[in-house]
């Protein structure tokens, strides 16, 4: 058996996962993004940097975090028949908000009202049709940055000459997405196939609630409603190994507002008691056997 | 338990037993994010700066 893990450098993350590999038995063979070199026109046969051909690789793990690098692997390694944890076509939909809430629009599942434009004035349009305050958020990025809320008109036409200044033509897509007025917190739930294995409240006084911006962590009882909704989530997106945020609208209503297909959970083993590395590389293991 | 130079600052920075090759750690000192090129012998350069599609 054959595992490897591609990674950028690793981190806390990577470290656990290879620990629970070695805990089965397995040493994974560990693949930087910086020394791929892919024949696009030739196959499988072609060697990895390990100098052993990607075919001899009955699973890969994609943990880089360069978005551009793991996504355009997985999609050469898929399209060679290469087994990979997630699939390319979920990681690339949950890559970009806007094909996200495409998925979560088809599949009925809720998420907080959102449009998109691509032109500054009827970005205006749109955002007096959502209605303020509303949030600005790059259709690609994570861990919170460049996300803008927007008060009023005034905000959002500077947020908007900016980014059509500054900005290159991703930029240039406005998705903007209602406002939700949490309660301090939202939530952050692991799916690892069919199972939502734990979940994590992420509280802030900031509006932004990432943990990469200091949200703290503390467990979330996984309630049936929050199982349900999360894996409607995944199944929405093509499934595989994810974390789904959600938001407790005022109502009491949960909306799913991101999908992560490469999930961090460094912090959330120790307040949800699961060992989250573990269910990774369990499920890795399994999804070996299916597609053997 | 061994040390290394860290590039930005010439500190010695403290390497984990436990630490593996192209892991990220600090330098306690000036606070750089450092990566671990090699481990024997231990080499240590700044780690890459963020770009824009990284995340999760």
């Amino acid at each position: 058996m054959r595992i490897g893990i591609l990674i950028t450098h690793i981190r806390a993350e990577e470290k656990l996962l290879i620990s629970a590999f070695q805990e089965r038995g397995i040493e994974p063979d560990i693949i930087l993004d910086r020394d791929l070199n892919f024949d696009v026109t030739a196959g499988p046969e072609q060697l990895a940097p390990t100098g052993v051909p990607w075919q001899a690789y009955d699973l890969l793990m994609e943990r880089s975090i360069s978005t551009s690098r793991g996504l355009y692997t997985l999609a050469l390694l898929n399209s060679w028949g290469i087994n990979t944890i997630n699939r390319y076509e979920p990681a690339a939909i949950c890559a970009d908000k806007l094909r996200t809430s495409i998925a979560l629009a088809q599949a009925g599942v809720p998420q907080p009202p959102a449009r998109v434009a691509f032109d500054p004035e009827t970005t205006l349009k749109a955002l007096d049709q959502l209605g303020y305050p509303a949030v600005f958020k790059p259709v690609t990025g994570s861990w919170g940055r460049l996300l803008a809320r927007v008060n009023d008109q005034d905000t959002a036409e500077a947020i908007i000459e900016h980014r059509q200044t500054l900005g290159d033509y991703h930029h240039h897509t406005y998705y903007v997405q209602q406002y939700i007025d949490k309660p301090g917190r939202d939530i952050r739930a692991f799916v690892v196939g069919e199972r939502t294995i734990c979940a994590i409240y992420r509280q802030s006084p900031h509006w932004i609630t990432n943990t990469a911006r200091g949200g703290q962590a503390s467990n979330c009882p996984v309630t049936p409603e929050i199982n349900d909704l999360c894996l409607r989530a995944a199944q929405a997106v093509g499934g595989g190994v994810l974390a789904i945020d959600l938001l407790e609208a005022p109502d009491g209503q949960l909306l799913v507002n991101e999908v992560n297909h490469t999930m961090e959970f460094r912090n959330s083993s120790a307040p949800t008691g699961v060992n989250i590395p573990a269910e990774v590389v369990s499920y890795a293991l399994s999804q070996m056997r299916v597609t053997a | 338990m061994s040390t290394a130079t860290c590039p930005e600052c010439d500190a010695d920075v403290t390497i984990p037993a436990d630490a593996m090759e192209n892991e990220l750690i600090s330098c306690a000192d000036c606070g750089a994010e450092l990566e671990i090129i090699s481990l024997n012998p231990v080499e240590l350069d700044l780690a890459p700066e963020v770009e824009e599609d990284w995340g999760e």
